[in-house]
């Protein structure tokens, strides 16, 4: 099976190391002839402190992700960047972060995150990676790329710069911020771009901030998720990838399953840990580890992610942690925690 | 002699001039407001430094990965910090970050920044309770 080759590929060989990346192995349907993997990476918020220097770390995070990607066997037909490559978008954050990537020797789609657009509205970023939202057909599977991360005009028309709208948009709990979504320009362009897909056809949709509301605080929403969630519903098989959350979230919202990817750069707490407000982290989720500060890619983890026969399984390898599963449960129709799901992990409470 | 003379009396003055508002047991409406304002003074400008690319040397902030202060545990400490094989307080744990991930330099512990950080963590924390030691 396809599955052990990825952990003697990839985890083997670099025995009890951290690896930022995901692997998403594709094997809907038809023969397993078919099956294919693809890679995802994300947030890694390459932020430049002046000139030539770059945070260490965050570069650390991504060189390493790249690196280890290159090694996996068996090779992904392509790798997905689920967003954020940049802290503040400039053109400096965006082409180091590139020169990074393009140590990466398999094909990139990428998908844009809030810190690679408000500076510029997305301009530098589109002229290096082309447009913010599409789709493609890879063996048989179709594949959507959405911008989730707008806003409404009047909040991006009142800053004085684009420096300051950046600046407070980059702020993840900055209340000056304002809610994302995917809006009606491109849900219009995705119902028509669903229009000509099949309903048995498999579709994988990938977005920066979850497409479930989960703390608006944070953005850990998006403001017309369900309306988005509607389009999706005629099709029997979707899986939603996205980043921006910086942790493990898994969830199942009728036929949609939903999972984020991990960041390179830092792990973020969860909501609830913000004690004066409510989250509305999915039930379903049991969390990640606590993250050790004193280790710097703890919380970073390495999953890849096999979507057989249409359904995901999560495979998580955590340092000084339990691997952990997050598998499909065809009776109950949703992604458990093969080991966790009803006990959660005791030593890692978050408070 | 003189000037110590002369400072106990400017001292004896100041503290005329601050306990003369009112009998010394009790705290007026008007009293506590103002010490509640003046806490929410430190409050804001702790905010303000908790995000200041200029309190380490690399630009990153504290609230990058502590989003409204979560995940520092103000009620938790002093507490023994496995990573550092000893009990410590929370502005150690403060400077740590400012150190490493910010790749900055130590506050003093007395530090009005540092004293700002401390009481925005402990803001944003509020109504928790103590819970020294816990980890």
């Amino acid at each position: 099976m396809k599955r052990r080759n990825f952990l003697k590929g990839a985890a083997a060989m670099l025995a009890g190391s951290v690896l930022p990346v995901s692997l998403v192995e594709v094997a809907f349907g038809k023969g397993r002839e078919e099956n294919f993997t693809f890679a995802y990476i994300s947030d890694s918020h390459i932020q430049q402190i002046s000139g030539k220097e770059f945070v260490r770390n965050f570069d650390r995070g991504l060189i390493r992700a790249v690196a280890e990607c290159n090694m996996m066997d068996p090779k992904p037909d392509f790798v997905i960047y689920g967003g954020d490559l940049a802290q503040i978008g400039t053109r400096a954050e965006i082409d180091h972060g590139l020169e990074i990537m393009s140590a990466c020797k398999h094909k990139t789609h990428y998908v844009l995150g809030e810190h690679d657009f408000y500076l510029d509205l997305g301009e530098y970023w589109q002229s290096q990676l082309g447009p913010q939202w599409y789709s493609f057909d890879h063996k048989g599977v179709h594949f959507v790329v959405l911008n989730s991360i707008i806003v409404d005009d009047k909040w991006i028309n009142k800053w004085g710069s684009g420096e300051e709208r950046m600046g407070v948009m980059a702020g993840l709990d900055n209340p000056l911020g304002s809610p994302f979504m995917v809006g009606a320009k491109q849900r219009d362009w995705l119902k028509k771009d669903l229009a000509k897909v099949s309903r048995e056809t498999p579709l994988v949709v990938l977005s920066h901030s979850p497409l479930q509301k989960i703390y608006k605080g944070w953005n850990f929403w998006t403001d017309d998720a369900e309306q988005v969630q509607d389009l999706l519903k005629p099709f029997k098989k979707v899986n939603v990838f996205y980043g921006h959350v910086h942790q493990v979230q898994y969830n199942q919202i009728g036929n949609i399953s939903f999972h984020s990817v991990m960041a390179t750069a830092w792990p973020w707490p969860y909501p609830a840990t913000y004690s004066q407000d409510a989250s509305q982290l999915p039930k379903l989720t049991v969390e990640m580890n606590r993250a050790d500060p004193f280790f710097e890619r703890d919380a970073t983890g390495w999953q890849f992610i096999d979507v057989w026969s249409g359904n995901t399984s999560m495979h998580l390898q955590l340092p000084e942690n339990q691997t952990r599963t997050i598998g499909f449960n065809s009776k109950r129709q949703r992604p458990e925690d093969t080991k966790y799901q009803t006990k959660g992990i005791a030593p890692q409470e978050h408070y | 002699m003189k000037i110590q003379l002369a400072l106990s009396l400017i001292l004896t003055g100041l503290l005329l001039v601050v306990a003369g508002n009112g009998s010394a047991d009790e705290f007026t409406k008007q009293d506590l407001k103002l010490w509640q304002d003046e806490y929410m003074v430190v409050v804001k400008e702790g905010r303000k430094v908790f995000t200041d690319p200029s309190l380490g040397n690399n630009g990153v902030v504290c609230a990058q990965c502590h989003p409204n202060g979560a995940n520092t545990h103000p009620e938790t400490y002093p507490k023994f910090q496995k990573q550092l094989g000893r009990v410590t307080q929370l502005w150690e744990m403060v400077n740590w970050c400012i150190r490493n991930p910010m790749e900055g330099e130590s506050l003093d512990a007395d530090d009005p920044s540092m004293t700002a950080i401390l009481t925005y963590i402990a803001h944003e924390r509020r109504g928790k309770k103590m819970a020294p030691g816990k980890h």
